[in-house]
């Protein structure tokens, strides 16, 4: 089987640590695109983070949104170019923390957007602090003796918060840990991008990511950590929009 | 006759490719590129060309032609 990766994200190299994910999120997206004939088309909108190296190492067009708010302004492109598929590519801690407020009301408004989540269970950019999706017990360079459940909660889940809401067009979890959880989370993806492009309303896919250097752990031993760890706090699967 | 081929410029060192390949086919030359980074070579007489190192690699790193 000949394969090579889209040029959207090959014609220069990225930026990003070794062993990050959001090199094999990036693929994924360019792949999808690729399959559906909208690699010239695609609009995306990064944050303030990490997932904003993007913007000079893929060739969507992109805009560049203040942090933890991406949702909103990828709505407003959206809002004059309904033609586009508009992804809002975001992490966690802008997700489900800094821009809870507008992932909340996209998803109760069903705004028609694809939001890509990258959950590597800290802050990356800022220099690995705790987040609302850190594991109890974790070390992060803002719980060193490990995140207390009793002062910063449990983890957060996506799918508690929003697989509730019936209207939503799509709502699943895929991990970037091995061949065949690549596969199945570029499944996800091309179903979000039909039900996006149908105009179904919001989808969100979460991916579990490595980030090894503010886990403090190897890229192998990372993955490992994701699979055997993170999962159990984190279930894979579709929880809205699968059938 | 399908092969792989590696770009050990792009290659970061990870060895997500090296856990990833069923075969043993994948290996660390121990040879740095110009960014420092230990890089891979594969063993074509193992190598299947099923595609597993492409899809875990960040950085691009195989084409299979």
């Amino acid at each position: 089987m000949k394969i090579k990766a889209p040029d959207t994200v090959t014609f220069t190299k990225s930026g990003f640590c070794p062993g990050c994910g959001h090199g094999l999120a990036v693929r994924l997206i360019a792949e999808v695109m690729e399959e559906m004939g909208l690699s010239d088309k695609l609009l995306t909108v990064v944050d303030v983070a990490c997932g904003s190296l993007n913007i000079e190492s893929w060739k969507f067009d992109t805009v560049l949104a203040a942090h933890g708010r991406p949702l909103p302004v990828a709505v407003g492109i959206q809002k004059v170019r309904k033609d586009n598929p508009v992804v809002a590519y975001i992490g966690d801690g802008a997700a489900y923390s800094i821009g809870m407020a507008e992932t909340m009301h996209c998803a109760l408004r069903n705004d028609n957007i694809l939001t890509i989540v990258i959950n590597n269970s800290l802050y990356g950019m800022t220099g690995g602090q705790c987040a609302p999706t850190s594991l109890p017990g974790q070390v992060t360079t803002s719980t060193p003796h490990g995140k207390d459940p009793k002062k910063a909660g449990m983890p957060f889940k996506v799918e508690d918060a929003f697989g509730g809401f019936e209207s939503i067009a799509y709502l699943a979890r895929g991990s970037m840990t091995d061949a065949a959880n690549m596969n199945k989370s570029k499944k996800m993806l091309r179903k979000a991008f039909d039900k996006h492009m149908a105009g179904q309303g919001f989808c969100l896919v979460e991916l579990l990511s490595p980030c090894p250097t503010n886990l403090g752990l190897p890229p192998l031993a990372n993955i490992d950590w994701i699979a055997d760890e993170m999962m159990k706090y984190f279930p894979l699967g579709e929880f809205r929009g699968g059938a | 006759m399908e092969k792989l081929y590696i770009e050990p410029d792009r290659c970061k060192g990870c060895g997500y490719c090296v856990r990833a390949c069923n075969k043993e086919a994948l290996y660390f030359t121990g040879n740095v590129n110009q960014k420092g980074y230990d890089t891979v070579a594969v063993d074509d007489e193992k190598c299947n060309c099923c595609t597993a190192c492409y899809r875990m690699c960040p950085d691009y790193v195989f084409e299979i032609r």
